[in-house]
């Protein structure tokens, strides 16, 4: 299990420097420079301000520079917000966007569990084609237009009972987070649902189930120990991807409840062409999104010793 | 018996061909082809025939409806913005307008009580609203409001202006009138800052000068259209959008952006997969894991910031729809997950019974691969092909929504999506038409993939 954790962590470094890599050379490909648009600066002042951020060095030594700035954990300074540095924006935008993404994730893992677990238990009964229905519409209907609903929604409900119960947009405390979360978790939900029913009817015909059952064990025991434990495992496995899809997700989110995380930061950042914080918040995301992949290939070696031979 | 036999007895008159029963090795039915099975299965199952209809309709709205339709899809009409399919498209012919000098003298006076015989002068239309009162005797100022609901005793709406004097007894309102039924509210405000109103509902037509109408193409230019006639404006099924452009002709062009890069970007990435992929499965050892693991770290990079990132670098200049950088960097960041498929595939065949019997005939490796490895792929590439189309549909759909796809003022359904969101309380169609194209299609497309896996994938058919 330690030589596995250490690979996987080696795999994921070479990983994250490829990213920086990719990141950093797309970014130099990109027409113009941050003094495109702006007012016309002297040639000097154009000077001093390029040898302030390292643009007058050739590429390689900027690279290089960039390379060892982030192995120290310094992601830049940003273009367009004078004077701060691409780390206070990720410090200040980052954990909003992850307790926005924890509680989309818990929404989602629970309510694919649950239902998916139903839906294998009721099957072709009327709960699992309510649910199969609600789960085609979560799997085709595009997480902006869910956001849009939500939010129509809610106007309509607070205006009908007269005072705010939970608010259109904003942030703050829990009940800013709630709808914007279950409507960020409501594709992955859908998805999850699936994959959980498909296993439970798998899981159903397996040998030890029969053995159980012909042991003389009651049938909810079979149910929640034998069937349900099991069959969580591969819903576990795309828990990593489904990271990736809810951070993704979050960029319309964020930007359509107007709450303040790294996706709106990122969205706005590229309007402003800041190529500071593109940069920073690419290579932190891409930094995050592997970090998560390999937590979760750990936790299911960790769970399943087969995986940790292979 | 056999073990008397030396080798040296073994000869040509020891294999004597055995008695075949010819008749008995027929096979009786028609043996079915990879292929001709998969029609089979695709045939028995509704839920597939009914996507593949959807999937056919779609296209052939995207190839055929724009040229059809005689709407264009760009053509605005600001005297038609927003309009719901079920709103009304009779319209008024009215005077062309001219200002209001004749304005009623003062004939008497009100009480203290309001303002008494507020009334409308002349038709009420979306061009102007004229409204006359008796003046307040001891009144200093007159405030005209206006809202759309019921005032009653609560506030008035928006204030349209303050009219400063005692005779004061005539308004007209032309601020952004629009076909509906507003509350008017007029209020006299005395010397000791006490106030006293009165409230008129006026039901506010559409109309249009006939100039207005010749312009906008509603009636010919030789029209015998007096004042006071209706006309009807062109239909639109589906409504207009913010800036009077039908929608369907709209949502049709969309369709077409969509479904072009819905289908061709995976095609374009999964053939790069199939190449790459196939590659790598076919030389194996060193270089294979080396081709993986390349492929490894483009699936690792963050997909929507690259897309956004690669749609920086390429540029897109004015007049430009920025398709073709969304294709490319679709296909720069989507092949891997082919690639690997097809090389899993590949590394599968290459052990499989029939390709050793093939290479014992002697059979060249090109032609192994043409005729025995890429046909028993085709089934996987076909079903992941599927599954690729709604997943880049909803990538466009998604980019475009945030303004980082295809430039105004071609449309995409994500954009389409953007516009519509902004208006979404007022004109709730200009969201929820492009909402359901968008959802449609995916779903058409997701439930086609699903049909052709259980035809095409006997591994992966489903338990259902």
């Amino acid at each position: 299990m330690l030589w596995y954790t250490i690979r996987r962590l080696l795999q994921g470094l070479i990983t994250v420097w490829f990213i920086a890599t990719a990141t950093f050379w797309a970014m130099h490909q990109v027409p113009g420079d941050p003094f495109v648009g702006e007012k016309a600066v002297s040639p000097e002042v154009e000077a001093n301000l390029k040898a302030r951020w390292g643009l007058d060095k050739p590429p390689l030594e900027q690279y290089w520079i960039f390379l060892t700035n982030m192995v120290q954990g310094d992601f830049g300074i940003s273009f367009a917000q004078e004077s701060r540095s691409v780390n206070d924006i990720i410090l200040e935008r980052f954990p909003v966007s992850a307790i926005l993404g924890i509680l989309a994730i818990v929404f989602a893992g629970l309510g694919g569990v649950l239902y998916g677990a139903l839906t294998a238990l009721y099957r072709n009964q009327w709960p699992d084609v309510i649910i199969i229905l609600l789960v085609i519409i979560g799997i085709s209907v595009p997480s902006f237009v869910f956001a849009s609903v939500g939010q129509l929604v809610l106007v309509v409900i607070n205006q009908l009972i007269g005072f705010t119960v939970l608010p259109v947009a904003g942030w703050g405390d829990i009940s800013h987070m709630l709808v914007p979360a279950l409507v960020l978790g409501l594709g992955t939900m859908a998805f999850l649902t699936r994959l959980m029913r498909s296993s439970m009817l798998e899981i159903v015909t397996a040998d030890f189930i029969r053995t159980a059952r012909s042991k003389g064990v009651p049938a909810a025991q079979v149910f929640s120990r034998h069937q349900l434990r099991n069959a969580v495992l591969p819903v576990i496995t795309v828990l990593g991807p489904s990271v990736a899809s809810i951070t993704t997700g979050g960029f319309v989110v964020e930007n359509i409840f107007g709450i303040p995380g790294l996706g709106q930061s990122f969205v706005l950042a590229v309007q402003q062409s800041d190529y500071g914080v593109i940069m920073g918040t690419t290579v932190f995301y891409g930094a995050f999104l592997v970090l998560m992949v390999i937590i979760v290939d750990l936790l299911y070696a960790w769970i399943d010793p087969r995986v940790r031979l292979e | 018996m056999i073990s008397d036999l030396g080798v040296n007895d073994i000869g040509t008159y020891s294999f004597k061909r055995a008695n075949v029963d010819l008749d008995r090795e027929e096979i009786s039915r028609p043996s079915l082809s990879y292929w001709q099975d998969a029609w089979l299965r695709i045939r028995s199952n509704k839920r597939t025939l009914a996507s593949l209809c959807v999937v056919v309709f779609m296209v052939l709205v995207a190839a055929f409806g724009p040229s059809l339709w005689h709407f264009e899809f760009d053509s605005q009409d600001l005297n038609q913005t927003s309009k719901a399919p079920w709103s009304s498209r009779a319209m008024t012919v009215i005077e062309p307008y001219t200002p209001w000098v004749d304005r009623p003298a003062v004939s008497g006076w009100s009480d203290t009580g309001g303002p008494t015989n507020f009334e409308v002068v002349g038709f009420p239309s979306i061009e102007f609203v004229r409204l006359t009162w008796t003046p307040v005797q001891g009144a200093t100022r007159y405030t005209v409001y206006r809202t759309i609901v019921d005032p009653e005793d609560g506030p008035f709406g928006l204030p349209l202006g303050t009219l400063i004097g005692e005779s004061e007894n005539a308004y007209e309102d032309r601020i952004d009138l629009e076909q509906d039924r507003y509350w008017y509210s007029v209020e006299a405000t005395f010397a000791d800052g006490s106030t006293a109103s009165t409230t008129l509902p006026v039901e506010v037509s559409a109309a249009t000068t006939l100039a207005g109408a010749i312009e906008s193409q509603w009636v010919d230019s030789d029209s015998d259209l007096q004042p006071g006639d209706t006309l009807k404006t062109p239909w639109h099924p589906l409504g207009t959008d913010y800036l009077g452009r039908d929608m369907l002709a709209r949502l049709m062009k969309g369709a077409q952006i969509s479904l072009f890069i819905g289908i061709v970007a995976p095609l374009l990435f999964i053939l790069l997969g199939v190449v790459y992929g196939s590659f790598a499965g076919f030389l194996g050892g060193k270089v294979d894991s080396l081709l993986m693991r390349f492929a490894d770290f483009v699936v690792a990079l963050p997909f929507l910031l690259f897309m956004i990132l690669f749609k920086l670098v390429f540029g897109i200049g004015a007049g430009e729809s920025g398709i073709l950088p969304m294709l490319v960097a679709l296909v720069l960041l989507s092949w891997p997950a082919a690639a690997r498929l097809v090389r899993g595939q590949i590394l599968q065949i290459r052990e499989e019974g029939y390709i050793d019997a093939s290479r014992l005939l002697g059979t060249k490796t090109p032609r192994l691969i043409l005729r025995h490895m890429i046909p028993n792929t085709m089934g996987v590439i076909l079903v992941t092909f599927t599954f690729a189309v709604p997943s880049t549909i909803f990538t466009e759909a998604f980019l475009s929504f945030i303004g980082m796809g295809v430039e105004p003022p071609i449309p995409s359904w994500g954009s389409m999506c953007n516009d519509g969101r902004k208006t979404m309380e007022t004109t709730p169609h200009e969201l929820i038409f492009p909402a359901i194209f968008i959802s449609i299609t995916v779903l058409a497309f997701n439930i086609l993939g699903d049909g052709l896996r259980d035809a095409l994938d006997a591994r992966m058919r489903s338990t259902e």
